[in-house]
């Protein structure tokens, strides 16, 4: 078992025939990926070969999960085709929504996740601007190497792509069940908490790892749900702490602005409520490492 | 990116919004023009992207253009909290009676949009939502549905505007969110929002930031760019589409990820605590998926930097390929020099991940004393440290 994703999750790609959508097919498909077909209206019924896996092209989402029994999308396209795509899998109920694409405009997210809470919020977004989600050993929907590390009893849950595979790589000898990319812009679709509650309750994982970045206060209010609601041991790791105020760090939402978002605060907030924080990735896979050898 | 008053200013004017006539402008002689265009009493305001210019003697009046030319002689120029003004803004006067606050932004938490409003306004309004939160409204804005006239009637009269202006209030809501939308924005301020004494409103502030992942449908937003005030190595950076922030340490920083980049600078600067109290030089993420050309983009950036003592490259080839890293590196180093640039500056290269083996080898092979290679990322920190220290 896992969270979110597992070995019989049912994948197909939106924008699978474009340069990255194709690349990532690839990788997915070597990493046992159940990856079923993928959506471009203007190749429809058509077939892509991945060595020696024809994949059927499908005109929309509807018609994919129709075709295949697809519970999961990996999208893909480019930045000013994304809200498009998000809507065309809400609409067609998917669970699962991995949104890998970066540089979305913030009101396109915006209204893509306001159009998905008044369907009901039948679909997960994962994203935008992500890594993905990866299960190892069963399944990896987005960009995540597959060959960092094996599966394990460790949730990780983190807005940075590169600091998730650092972590995994850390910790590779004692493997993850699943790993969340939750990405890096303002608005986004799966929180910190939402994963914080979805390992809490998965029971093949042991504990967590939480890694957060400066901007915003996601992590502020992850630190009251796990004081609430997770009992499982939860190590952080926080990016910025040295990142000058008013200067956007390469991702979109990592930005200090005020006083408010500083790593510092939300160090603090953690530590408060019992997350032992580490001052380097590699100083929190040591307090992880801990925690494992301990349970 | 933040916009300067003057910028706000015209982008609602552009919208229908009520603004003061006026203009703007960068020498004592273009602000002759504008007061003699405006006629009478005018405010000379200093253009910063920093509060407290009015405290800073950044704001003043003048009675027609000779007052105004020594106004703007006066404040051009000058230093307010480190930033040098290079422009003013130049208005007609408003009689103003009272003073409101309406703002829209991005509610992260929410993950949605928020509109603030107040009838106390002209103030801070984070002092005034601590001290009297009852004068502050925030509605939550649900960005599918936006703000239309019902929307702005229950903002308006939730925060308590006066009957008089009340209808005034919700045309200024519904265009204000009008112009959010289309420019993008994730931010527009407007405080105060003032009514006059013959009973008009006038948005008499602007502070407006723009979204730059929407600069792909707004292609006049690239003339909004300060090109001025842009750092040189920031804009040789951006010219190679690499992400760059130059910081004021001595150790340059490339790796790949935001996240990576932001925690590298991080484990430096405590390394550096060892080492003379030497600080990251600069953030410069060089991307998933990056080339050997990239790399070397990145390497001629940094190394440029005159304030660079050392080199930290640290990556972790997810998608990236360190093979590709490594010929990066190698192919600067012989570019400059090419040149007939002199490399001195020391590297520290880590390098995990992808190809990681086959990177490592092109850096052995390659032979050069400038290049050192340490396995773990707080390792080759403190390398980098040491060298940037010794090398003062």
């Amino acid at each position: 078992m896992a969270i979110w994703l597992t070995k019989d999750s049912k994948v197909i790609v939106q924008g699978m025939t474009g340069s990255e959508g194709s690349k990532h097919t690839r990788r997915m498909l070597a990493a046992g990926t159940n990856v079923v077909g993928g959506v471009n209206p203007r190749k429809a019924g058509q077939s892509v070969d991945f060595d020696g896996t024809a994949l059927p092209v499908f005109a929309s989402v509807a018609d994919a999960m129709k075709e295949t029994g697809a519970d999961v999308t990996v999208i893909f396209v480019p930045p000013q085709f994304t809200k498009g795509a998000v809507i065309e899998a809400i609409d067609a109920g998917i669970e699962l929504a991995v949104v890998i694409t970066e540089g979305v405009p913030v009101h396109d997210t915006a209204a893509f996740w306001a159009y998905n809470v008044a369907k009901g919020e039948r679909t997960r977004i994962i994203g935008p601007n992500c890594p993905g989600i990866a299960s190892p050993g069963a399944s990896n929907a987005g960009i995540i190497p597959a060959d960092i590390t094996g599966s394990g009893r460790i949730g990780l849950v983190s807005k940075s792509g590169t600091l998730t595979y650092q972590m995994m790589y850390e910790l590779r000898d004692i493997g993850f069940s699943t790993c969340v990319g939750i990405g890096g812009d303002p608005i986004i679709g799966t929180t910190h908490i939402d994963a914080l509650a979805a390992f809490e309750a998965d029971p093949d994982t042991d504990a967590i790892v939480m890694i957060g970045e400066i901007g915003g206060d996601a992590e502020e209010r992850a630190a009251e749900f796990i004081k609430a609601n997770v009992t499982k041991p939860v190590v952080g790791y926080i990016a910025g702490f040295t990142a000058p105020p008013g200067k956007t760090m390469g991702h979109a939402g990592a930005i200090i602005s005020g006083s408010a978002g500083t790593a510092d605060a939300k160090k603090a907030a953690l530590e408060a409520v019992g997350v032992k924080v580490g001052k380097t990735p590699t100083e929190t896979a040591r307090l992880m490492r801990e925690i494992m050898s301990a349970s | 990116m933040d916009l300067y008053e003057y910028q706000g200013r015209d982008l609602f004017e552009r919208h229908g919004l009520p603004v003061l006539a006026g203009g703007v402008a960068t020498t004592p002689e273009e602000a002759r023009a504008i007061a003699e265009r405006l006629g009478g009493r005018v405010v000379v305001k200093a253009q910063v992207k920093v509060g407290g210019r009015g405290k800073a003697g950044g704001v003043k009046l003048a009675e027609g253009a000779e007052e105004t030319v020594a106004r703007a002689t006066d404040i051009l120029g000058m230093d307010i909290k480190g930033h040098t003004v290079h422009k003013v803004m130049i208005t007609v006067t408003a009689d103003v009676a009272e003073e409101y606050y309406f703002s829209y932004l991005l509610d992260r938490a929410n993950r949605t949009f928020l509109c603030i409003a107040s009838v106390a306004g002209g103030m801070d309004i984070e002092q005034v939502a601590a001290e009297t939160p009852e004068k502050v409204v925030k509605a939550p804005i649900d960005a599918v549905k936006g703000v239309d006239e019902a929307k702005a009637r229950e903002i308006v009269t939730a925060a308590g505007f006066p009957a008089e202006v009340a209808d005034q209030v919700v045309e200024v809501a519904v265009g204000l969110w009008q112009a959010f939308v289309a420019e993008d924005a994730t931010l527009v301020e407007v405080n105060p929002l003032a009514k006059t004494r013959d009973g008009k409103l006038l948005l008499l502030d602007a502070k407006v930031s723009l979204d730059e992942n929407a600069a792909f449908r707004h292609p006049d937003h690239e003339g909004l760019v300060d090109q001025a005030a842009v750092d040189p190595l920031e804009q040789a950076a951006k010219e190679k589409d690499l992400n760059y922030v130059k910081l004021d340490g001595e150790v340059g920083i490339i790796g790949n990820g935001a996240g990576l980049v932001m925690s590298t600078l991080d484990v430096v600067a405590y390394a550096g605590e060892r080492h003379g109290n030497v600080k990251p030089a600069n953030f410069l993420d060089i991307g998933g998926g990056a080339s050997a050309a990239v790399m070397a983009n990145g390497l001629e950036i940094v190394l440029t930097d005159p304030s660079v003592r050392s080199v930290f490259v640290n990556v972790f080839g997810g998608i990236t390929a360190c093979d590709e890293v490594a010929n990066g590196i190698v192919q600067a180093l012989a570019l400059l020099e090419q040149r007939g640039e002199k490399v001195t500056k020391p590297l520290v290269v880590r390098l995990d991940g992808n190809k990681a083996e086959a990177g490592r080898a092109i850096l052995d092979g390659a032979n050069n004393p400038l290049i050192e290679r340490v396995d773990t990322m707080d390792g080759a920190a403190e390398r980098a440290a040491e060298l940037a220290a010794a090398g003062v």
